[in-house]
């Protein structure tokens, strides 16, 4: 398949800080491709570049053939955006949004009200049309965001975040519906910093961290770089501090990481079954009660952990 | 075109779904006209506000036009509305006026019929030189600004019919001359037959708007003055809202999406302009067609209340985007937009007339559009049309023009959404 979007070297600044420092990367026509990155790692800043919102301060990306520093205009055409904020007229129902932003990108008469039909249909909230956004909750006022992206029909739409403070329901409903939309046809920009997402989701995962896209492939590649480790996760009890064991597990044989993450201790390791003992002991000679354990595959956490010494979360 | 239009639309039905909002725009310059109302005392009374204006007229001229002047406030007509009385001696007419005894003096001074119509000869003598025309002297009383505006827009809708006839006579008989019509030696004579009825022209001016309103055509009511006072003030508070949309929008994410639709960024902001524009003209439209239908009060021309509402509104949007592009945030707009309010709505002339301001204030209040607007709202309601509309119209399209252009730049300069 033909690349719908070439990234070349893209950079933002401003001031002193660099927000994305020189990404490369491209994605095919037809795929679901998830940007994977903590808070504050670049990927708004990102997608803002790529739907020509923001000026880039040098290098460029071209999209369905057009540079979105030389001819915005025509990117505009090609894309759709769902931005991580929530962006409604809140006094105006969610036909109205829809009708307005449709009127937005040239649709009129006859074949915008079908096509609102049609996008009321499939974000499942034909009855409630005639209801002002206000009065939504917040998974429904996702849904409505996501419809305004989906109104032209663009060949590919950039999702920055979308599930990002809403209820597991609602947010499978918007994991089901990207993946619909990629059946048909529709290729896929998503940002998150979930992991699950990014590997229920994507054929491909670009992982970027402070500006930087730091590895790029599929699940399977990605996670073949840690090579064949598991990660031990350990919840400890509220009133035990889990930053103590990390410490003093960091010396253990067989730990090659040990974070903290809330209430947790992630822990990369060959085998975690070898280390269960000492884990054990370690925990104990530290008056540390672990309350649950957890043993996970090879996955785009461990990726990520691996790459930068962080978990994804932090 | 079309974005410009669906931008602006939108942002007059949000407007019309914010009740807090309307509440603000809409009820409370309407009830503040109430009041000012009761205050005034015109609910209390007949249909006007003002009647038996004592007014002195000093006639000097004794002959044709400043006699019509004269008989013109003595008229049956007027009889209700004036209360003339005649004197000889200017000053002394002055001295009453500045002892509040009367609103206003009229001095016709000798020579004004002179002045205007010329004298038997004359016409075609190469030698002879038209005078200078005399001025009519207004002296105006400050403490009771709205019955000496009355006495003035009179005399002014006078003067303005002569010289209509002195202009259109002169140019009648040219154009008879040259296409042979009349002869040389006989147009001096068609011209003194004309300006011979110069002063049952000028009846027949006023008696115009006699015809055409009533004695009302020269009776002033105080809620003509009150209601677009109000009007116009809380319009500030309209375009500093429709300006604050900007930035809430810009905040709530809708504009950076509308920046991200394939619409031109002069697009959006012509169609937020649009918006502002749209809001303000329906606000002062319903507060005037209220105030018709629920106090009975006479705007006047038609035409010319369109116009001046469409001008005022225009004057004001360009403050409205001015605050907006100096704010960073929308409550910087909403306070500062609620202070410049206030202080328009008080420079401008919305409680006290301005006529009572000492002149250098009157001077700085030309950079409201209040005191353009209720220029012209007076005006209208004294009688006026649309053509003595022209300064307060042009003042205000100058003002939006230039605060418009100002905010463009700065918008310019700092981009609408981060960039």
């Amino acid at each position: 398949m033909p690349n719908i979007l070439e990234v070349q070297n893209l950079v933002k600044n401003y001031g002193d800080f660099s927000a994305v420092k020189g990404i490369t990367f491209d994605i095919k026509e037809g795929e679901i491709f998830s940007l994977l990155g903590p808070n504050g790692a670049g990927k708004t800043t990102t997608i803002s570049m790529l739907s020509t919102l923001y000026t880039p301060t040098s290098g460029d990306a071209t999209i369905g053939g057009h540079s979105i520093s030389k001819d915005p205009m025509a990117v505009k055409q090609v894309i759709g955006v769902v931005p991580q904020d929530l962006a409604l007229y809140e006094d105006l129902t969610a036909r109205e949004n829809l009708i307005f932003w449709g009127q937005m990108y040239g649709l009129s008469g006859k074949a915008l009200n079908s096509r609102v039909d049609e996008v009321l249909e499939q974000i499942g909230l034909t009855d409630k049309a005639k209801n002002r956004v206000k009065t939504y909750s917040g998974g429904m006022k996702r849904r409505v965001n996501i419809g305004v992206g989906l109104l032209h029909k663009p060949r590919l739409l950039f999702m920055d975040e979308p599930t990002v403070g809403i209820d597991p329901q609602s947010r499978r409903a918007i994991l089901d519906t990207v993946k619909d939309l990629n059946k048909q046809g529709m290729t896929v920009l998503y940002t998150t910093h979930y992991m699950e997402e990014a590997e229920e989701l994507s054929n491909r995962v670009g992982i970027i961290d402070h500006g930087e896209l730091i590895a790029i492939g599929t699940q399977a590649e990605l996670t073949k770089q840690v090579g064949e480790t598991d990660t031990l996760i350990l919840r400890v009890g509220e009133s035990d501090d889990p930053e103590t064991l990390a410490q003093s597990l960091k010396g253990l044989k067989g730990v090659q990481h040990a974070e903290v993450s809330d209430h947790s201790v992630a822990i990369v390791t060959p085998s975690a079954e070898e280390i269960l003992a000492a884990v054990v002991s370690k925990a104990n000679e530290r008056g540390i009660k672990i309350r649950t354990m957890e043993i996970r595959e090879p996955n785009l956490e461990a990726v990520f952990l691996n790459l930068t010494g962080r978990a994804l979360r932090d | 075109m079309k974005k410009l239009f669906l931008i602006g639309i939108k942002d007059l039905k949000l407007m019309f779904r914010d009740r807090a909002a309307l509440t603000f725009m809409l009820l409370a310059p309407f009830l503040l006209t109430i009041g000012m109302g009761f205050v005034t005392g015109r609910f209390s009374g007949g249909a006007t506000g003002l009647s038996d204006i004592p007014v002195i007229i000093v006639n000097l001229d004794k002959q044709e036009l400043g006699n019509a002047l004269e008989d013109l406030f003595s008229s049956e007509d007027l009889a209700d509305l004036m209360e003339p009385t005649a004197s000889s001696d200017p000053e002394a007419a002055r001295q009453l006026i500045d002892d509040d005894q009367a609103s206003a003096a009229v001095i016709i001074p000798e020579g004004f019929t002179q002045s205007i119509i010329p004298g038997e000869g004359t016409m075609f003598d190469p030698n002879y030189i038209q005078p200078e025309p005399v001025k009519i002297e207004v002296y105006t009383n400050p403490s009771r600004p709205t019955s000496s505006g009355v006495v003035k827009a009179i005399v002014d809708e006078f003067v303005s019919r002569v010289e209509e006839g002195r202009t259109s006579g002169m140019t009648s008989i040219v154009q008879l001359m040259s296409s042979g019509l009349v002869s040389p030696q006989d147009a001096e004579s068609e011209a003194n037959n004309l300006f011979q009825n110069v002063d049952e022209t000028e009846s027949s001016a006023i008696t115009l708007k006699k015809n055409t309103e009533g004695a009302g055509a020269v009776e002033f009511d105080l809620l003509a003055y009150f209601a677009p006072g109000m009007a116009l003030m809380f319009l500030m508070y309209t375009v500093s809202y429709g300006g604050r949309s900007i930035l809430t929008e810009r905040s709530q994410g809708t504009l950076p999406r509308l920046m991200i639709s394939p619409t031109h960024t002069a697009q959006v902001l012509g169609g937020k302009v649009l918006g502002i524009f749209f809001m303000g003209v329906a606000q002062v439209g319903i507060l005037i067609l209220a105030s018709s239908v629920f106090f009975q009060v006479k705007w006047g021309d038609v035409l010319g209340v369109v116009v001046l509402i469409l001008a005022a509104v225009f004057g004001a949007a360009g403050w409205g985007m001015l605050i907006t592009a100096f704010a960073r945030t929308p409550a910087q707009v909403g306070s500062t937009g609620s202070a410049v309010m206030l202080i328009f709505g008080i420079m401008g002339g919305s409680f006290i007339s301005l006529e009572q301001f000492p002149p250098f204030m009157q001077t700085i209040s030309r950079i409201t559009p209040n005191a353009w607007g209720l220029d012209g709202f007076t005006t209208l309601a004294l009688g006026g049309t649309l053509q003595n509309l022209a300064e307060p119209i042009t003042a205000l399209l100058i003002m939006g023009t230039v605060l418009f252009g100002i905010a463009v730049v700065l918008f310019n300069r700092n981009g609408l959404v981060q960039k």
